[in-house]
């Protein structure tokens, strides 16, 4: 996932759900999920085949001020590979 | 809200009926003295009422689902929940227009069992002619863009075909492939000297099964379910005994696992009678197993009881005949001889052909 054209798309079986419960959202797949914290729930909102790795940096160091850059590549990464080992991303052609 | 006993997933029995005949049927022995299901309000009601516990999965399984003919209301009202609803099916009796209906009202997933790649055999296991409508209906899945979960339970006669179930699965596009061993409960129990595969089965079973799995990462998910009978602890039970699921059965009794109202001395109760938070929180039935009170030796003191639980209740109930003892999966149970010596059974048989007592409402007369 270091691709820089690459833009991650979230598969069409996996749901992001509001969860009432925890106030946090919930990523939904077959027979489980995933618990996601603001970081995640943010960077999985993104995962529409639009963004790229660098574009998903961009923005979300802007809506997170006191984050820096390379902490926020490192957290884009490190969840775009979570979802990948699962298979919820869109597989590439 | 407390998160240690929350349910995630309500699994809808919507029927005991059912096509099929496995030898293993998770459903009960006497399914067919219960042949009364609550209706399509009273089951929408469940919904909506488990969804306001904190159930955010729905899986509709039977029996046969397809047999009721409600399920399109019943997908369009867990739709509107915003469930995510797994359809879980032999595949038969199926449309490609029913399905395609189906998704268009919200299904998420379906899941289709076969029981072998070969058509003699899989008809054979099944009890009837299915194994073509099956293939059938896995394509149909995967045409409307659903994802796909085949669901294949091992035993003896099927588990050397594992890289032939791997295969099948990679060629149809499946999301997922649970390889699921048996578990000895219910019809799989009576069936049990013709079910139980050798260790050497099961090994070997595992590590194709481990192969497909790293090379399949990311495309298709390998789930290799181990059987506990070969396991050194028992399996964590439905995550601990209502813990995270709730079943309701086709007459609308609710309960922590499809076959712990074959415990007797447990009380449960009617979807009918009293609101599902209700039970789920303040039912004896529910709170018998719960927490660390209950807990024999050894697992009293053991390091693995917030893993397992203490096992299957109804494994253990069914072996040992008290539901209260370590599930004698465990190789520190006292009752571990008996998964010992049906081990050593399986280890004599290998090679002599085997007869199914296939599942069947014979002996409980329909009312």
């Amino acid at each position: 996932m270091t691709l820089t054209t690459v833009r991650p798309q979230l598969s069409p079986k996996v749901r992001l759900r509001f969860d009432r419960q925890t106030g946090r959202h919930l990523l939904l797949y077959p027979e489980t999920g995933l618990e996601l914290n603001d970081t995640a729930t943010a960077i999985a909102r993104l995962c529409t085949g639009e963004w790229t790795i660098d574009g998903m940096v961009d923005h979300l160091t802007r809506a997170y001020d006191n984050v820096s850059p390379d902490e926020i590549r490192r957290e884009v990464c490190r969840f775009l590979d979570v979802l990948a080992d699962r298979g919820l991303l869109q597989r590439l052609s | 809200m407390n998160n240690e006993h929350r349910p995630y997933t309500l699994i809808a029995e919507l029927t005991y009926r059912c096509p099929l005949r496995c030898p293993y049927c998770s459903n009960p022995r006497d399914f067919a003295k219960h042949e009364n299901e609550i209706d399509t309000d009273t089951w929408l009601r469940v919904f909506h009422e488990a969804e306001a516990l904190g159930v955010v999965q729905l899986n509709l399984t039977g029996g046969e689902p397809l047999l009721r003919d409600d399920l399109e209301p019943l997908i369009e009202g867990a739709g509107k929940l915003d469930l995510y609803t797994n359809l879980i099916t032999s595949g038969i009796p199926l449309t490609f227009e029913r399905l395609s209906r189906l998704r268009s009202l919200g299904l998420d997933n379906v899941q289709v069992s076969i029981q072998s790649t070969r058509s003699s055999l899989s008809d054979r296991i099944a009890g009837a002619p299915s194994f073509s409508r099956k293939l059938d209906a896995m394509h149909w899945v995967t045409s409307l863009g659903l994802p796909l979960t085949i669901n294949v339970v091992l035993h003896r006669e099927n588990i050397s075909e594992i890289e032939e179930l791997i295969d099948l699965a990679e060629r149809v596009s499946a999301d997922r492939l649970e390889l699921a061993n048996t578990q000895y409960l219910g019809w799989a129990l009576k069936n049990r000297a013709a079910l139980l595969p050798t260790r050497e089965q099961i090994e070997r079973a595992r590590t194709v099964a481990a192969e497909a799995k790293a090379r399949l990462c990311g495309q298709m998910e390998v789930l290799f379910v181990t059987p506990d009978y070969y396991s050194e602890y028992p399996k964590s039970c439905m995550e601990g005994w209502g813990r995270r699921f709730i079943v309701v059965n086709p007459e609308g009794l609710a309960l922590p696992c499809h076959l712990a109202h074959t415990i007797p001395g447990l009380r449960f109760e009617h979807v009918t009678q009293r609101r599902l938070a209700d039970i789920w929180h303040h039912s004896a039935g529910f709170n018998r197993f719960r927490g660390e009170d209950w807990l024999p030796d050894p697992c009293r003191t053991c390091d693995r009881r917030t893993i397992d639980f203490g096992g299957c209740r109804c494994q253990t109930f069914h072996v040992m005949g008290d539901a209260g003892m370590t599930d004698p999966a465990c190789s520190l149970a006292p009752g571990h001889g008996h998964i010992e010596s049906a081990r050593t059974q399986a280890s004599r048989t290998t090679g002599t052909s085997v007869r199914f007592d296939y599942r069947t409402a014979r002996g409980y007369a329909s009312r």
